[in-house]
């Protein structure tokens, strides 16, 4: 009988437990969701005043002038996309044949070592490569590279002008070596995934190692690489530190890469605290909004590109 | 199908754990429909059947783990001893606590020792809280799963580093801890080697003196070795596992009453 | 021609111009791509070298120990920004760790059907969402009601930030766990709370402890939300609703001053900074390794 109500009491006592415990799980998973909710309403309702105030205008006018309260995030925009699409274009190209290297051409050996260095690339913190960036890397470019290139290529209006080192070009150079390793190690895992059907019958069909991966695997591969790409182009859209540190920060649209510029994430960094009127601080509020939107629809398409591939292989 | 047709009225009241028209879904897709059967007092029964004829979830449902799956669900009623262990004030719980289960494989838990996993029943129901109760309670147990004289030396090392058969012994003399009426045990020699089959074989016959065992087999020989009674089910066209055919073990194997079962014991399926 | 041909051993017959330049263009493809392999990781060595050449000549004792000193003073340090970090970084661990543990635990448990589908999506994306504009968010919930500036929205900011990472990690270690030692703790009438929490989680650690981990180094490192959250401080500060230094901060002011000193300072800090985001990192592979060997 002494047991029996013993065993009664501890029933109930881990029922209670068991309630809470289901209580923290699913309080803790709406909380999660409130917070991701709570970053649009906030980014929204902080914008109101400048949505209101500019409208469209606020996308398509390239007058930002916070000392006559006009706002029109034009050059940010272009900045922001002309710097994202050099990285992109350079990680995408080193970071593509990279994996491709690492995943199926590179001994043992090499290729831990290889891909364990370029994974720590993707921790050094953004605040460094903009410190490299700026002190060694934007030298050596207006002292070299840019001359080089104007000699060459200055028939191109994008190589033309004045040569700034700390350009639109660099923030390029600077944001494609921070999303090399997110290309890279996508990429690994979907050439792997189809590396593993194909492979074997390819080279049984007498191809040679790289007509197997120019000719078979990465076709097949192809929407994989482009989510990887896509993912990584979102990583640069939002960059902050690093590209406040080297584009110059000028809100003008210029033909030429080698003229400083300016993105929607280091104006925020560089205005907020000294914005005074509620109307500046809205609008840098909005260049958020604008921010979080893209990058949530950018980061979404990636997902769902690298995810038909990579998800049977993941399967539980 | 006009299953249970020939069965005996009176089984409802003389057995110790009772089916009662179960039908267990995962989400909408019934698993198996419409079971009854009774599991008799201090005796050993096997189901058999093709795999996918439902048995495990069957097994599944008597002691409420079936509805720990994300959407799965029970319709119908299990009686232990004439209590439904579904009804809304039964907690699954101290239903788990009266009937014990052994699993297909061996899962002994992963950071415990063999002695804290063989008490963890106990512990975590407030019980067995001193070094001395553990050591005791764990003794007994091991000694009942024939287990004791290989383990005794070394109850701190991880439950993990016991060979296959050894953990599928642990895992039942953790189920005998918590001092069962009932045991499942679902496939429990399918991923052993003959030898510990054997062991696990003997120790079913010797449990079977104070326990009532329902065994899943798909090995008909193990199933005529060491079960009293038999219920053999099969899944229809509509991938809906029924009860096809119970009885007395001796009986099914030498004189099936339905065709199906005669088809299946012979080996003409599948 | 066919008959010399095949008179020769396999391995001996030469090849034909067209297997030749098929092979060529083989060796040049491979060589390419290791060529690519290779930049990509001697960029990481190019700037750990440089950060480290630079940063270890402008270090000194009392870098470590004192705090901010006007321009062309010696003796300066970043001691407050050190100590600001492990305060802003570890409310943030506080902040995140159970309701990132906790969503984990809901998605590789109990979650199905397409609320599960969702969280696991939204965890995805935030895990994308550029890091200012969750400062702004920080900044319009915790700073702007008060119109103060304060290292608990920093380390708002930061749980943020970290809690993609700790929710998918936890739910892969978990999920990871067999079924079977779920059901059997279940089919042992032990509850759902004390078979979680005392069973499984435990079995899932090193995985649940690498995402932390690697969680803690990605936020230790970021700088962006913390310009108009913890905003940064001269002085010791301890009091978590005050503005507090921050050694990223620290080092993104000093870099883009114009002093030649502050610069010194920026490489030291960055070498500081470096050198604990990378031994969290190693750190976390560690954990993960040790586990597959036990």
């Amino acid at each position: 009988m002494q047991s029996e109500s013993h065993e009664q009491l501890h029933l109930r006592r881990s029922r209670i437990s068991d309630r809470w415990f289901m209580a923290g799980v699913y309080g803790a998973t709406g909380l999660f969701v409130a917070i991701v909710a709570g970053l649009f309403v906030e980014l929204y309702a902080g914008s109101s005043s400048s949505i209101h105030a500019f409208g469209f205008k606020f996308l398509t006018s390239s007058h930002w002038n916070p000392v006559t309260n006009q706002f029109g995030a034009l050059p940010m925009i272009y900045g922001t996309v002309v710097s994202s699409l050099i990285a992109i274009v350079l990680a995408g190209f080193v970071g593509v044949f990279g994996a491709a290297y690492l995943v199926e051409f590179a001994p043992r050996a090499v290729a831990r070592p290889l891909a364990f260095l370029i994974e720590l690339l993707a921790a050094v913190p953004s605040v460094i490569f903009g410190l490299w960036g700026l002190f060694i890397l934007a030298p050596v470019l207006r002292a070299y590279v840019e001359p080089f290139l104007q000699a060459k290529f200055g028939f191109l209006p994008i190589f033309q002008g004045f040569i700034f080192g700390s350009s639109l070009f660099t923030a390029g150079i600077v944001l494609a070596i921070m999303i090399v390793p997110t290309v890279s190690a996508i990429t690994r895992d979907v050439i792997a995934a189809v590396a593993r059907e194909h492979r074997e019958a390819s080279m049984a069909l007498g191809a040679t190692r790289w007509e197997t991966m120019a000719r078979v695997i990465l076709p097949g591969a192809t929407t994989g690489i482009f989510g990887a790409c896509v993912l990584a182009l979102g990583r640069a859209l939002g960059e902050t530190i690093a590209t406040t540190m080297v584009i110059g920060n000028k809100p003008a649209i210029a033909a030429s890469l080698f003229q400083p510029a300016y993105t929607l994430a280091s104006v925020i960094a560089n205005e907020f605290t000294e914005a005074t009127s509620d109307l500046y601080v809205s609008a840098l509020i909005e260049l958020g909004l604008l921010l979080f939107v893209v990058s949530l629809a950018v980061n979404g398409i990636a997902r769902v590109l690298t995810w038909t591939v990579l998800r049977p292989a993941k399967a539980r | 199908m006009t299953v249970g047709a020939r069965r005996e009225p009176g089984f409802m009241v003389t057995a110790l754990l009772v089916a009662d028209k179960l039908t267990a879904y995962y989400g909408l897709h019934p698993a198996i429909a419409d079971v009854s059967l009774g599991f008799f007092a201090k005796s050993v029964t096997a189901i058999i059947g093709p795999s996918g004829c439902g048995k495990s979830t069957l097994l599944r449902c008597l002691n409420r783990i079936h509805e720990t799956v994300p959407g799965a669900w029970v319709q119908g009623r299990v009686l232990l001893d004439g209590g439904d262990t579904y009804s809304p004030d039964v907690s699954a719980a101290s239903v788990r606590r009266r009937i014990g289960m052994v699993f297909q494989r061996a899962n002994p838990f992963p950071t415990m020792s063999i002695l804290d996993d063989v008490t963890s029943g106990l512990r975590y129901a407030g019980r067995a809280r001193t070094h001395a109760e553990k050591l005791e309670s764990a003794e007994r147990v091991l000694q009942l799963a024939a287990l004791w004289d290989e383990v005794k030396d070394k109850l701190e090392m991880p439950g993990m580093s016991l060979s296959g058969g050894q953990q599928q012994r642990l895992c039942i003399a953790r189920a005998l801890a918590i001092d069962p009426d009932v045991l499942l045990m679902d496939e429990p020699t399918s991923a052993l080697d003959p030898l510990a089959t054997a062991k696990i074989e003997d120790l079913i016959g010797v449990l079977s003196n104070d326990y009532t065992i329902a065994m899943v087999s798909h090995n008909m020989q193990q199933a005529a070795r060491v079960s009293n009674y038999t219920a053999f089910m099969l899944a229809g066209a509509d991938r809906i596992g029924r009860l096809v055919e119970f009885g007395e073990t001796n009986q099914m194997f030498t004189r099936p009453q339905e065709r199906q079962t005669e088809d299946y014991i012979t080996g003409r399926f599948g | 021609m066919t008959t010399t041909r095949s008179q020769l051993p396999f391995g001996r017959r030469p090849l034909t111009a067209h297997m030749r330049w098929r092979y060529g263009w083989s060796a040049v493809g491979v060589i390419g791509s290791g060529f690519c392999a290779g930049l990509a990781a001697s960029l990481l060595l190019l700037i750990l070298g440089y950060v480290a050449i630079q940063g270890v000549a402008a270090l000194n004792p009392a870098f470590l120990t004192h705090v901010p000193r006007p321009v062309g003073v010696p003796g300066a340090g970043v001691a407050n920004g050190i100590v600001g970090t492990f305060i802003v970084v570890g409310i943030a661990v506080a902040l995140a760790t159970p309701v990132g543990v906790f969503t984990g635990i809901y998605l590789a448990l109990f979650g199905r059907g397409r609320f599960a589908e969702t969280v696991r999506f939204l965890a995805d994306v935030l895990s994308g969402i550029p890091s200012i504009a969750i400062g702004l968010f920080a900044y319009t919930l915790f700073v702007q009601p008060f119109r103060h500036f304060s290292a608990l929205s920093a380390s708002l900011a930061f749980a943020i930030l970290m809690l993609p990472l700790i929710i998918r990690t936890a739910e892969e270690s978990i999920a990871r766990v067999p079924t079977r030692v779920r059901e059997g703790a279940l089919a042992l009438g032990i509850s759902t709370y004390s078979s979680t929490i005392h069973i499984i989680v435990p079995a899932a650690r090193a995985g649940i402890i690498t995402g932390l981990l690697l969680a803690i180094a990605r936020v230790t490192g970021e700088t962006a939300p913390l310009l108009f959250t913890a905003f940064g401080s001269q002085f010791w500060e301890l009091n978590p609703t005050n503005p507090m230094a921050v050694l990223a901060l620290q080092v993104f002011t000093y870099a883009i001053s114009p002093y030649e000193d502050w610069h010194r300072q920026a490489w030291a800090g960055a070498f500081l900074l470096i050198v604990a985001v990378l031994i969290l990192n190693v750190s976390a592979r560690l954990v993960l390794r040790n586990r597959f060997e036990a």
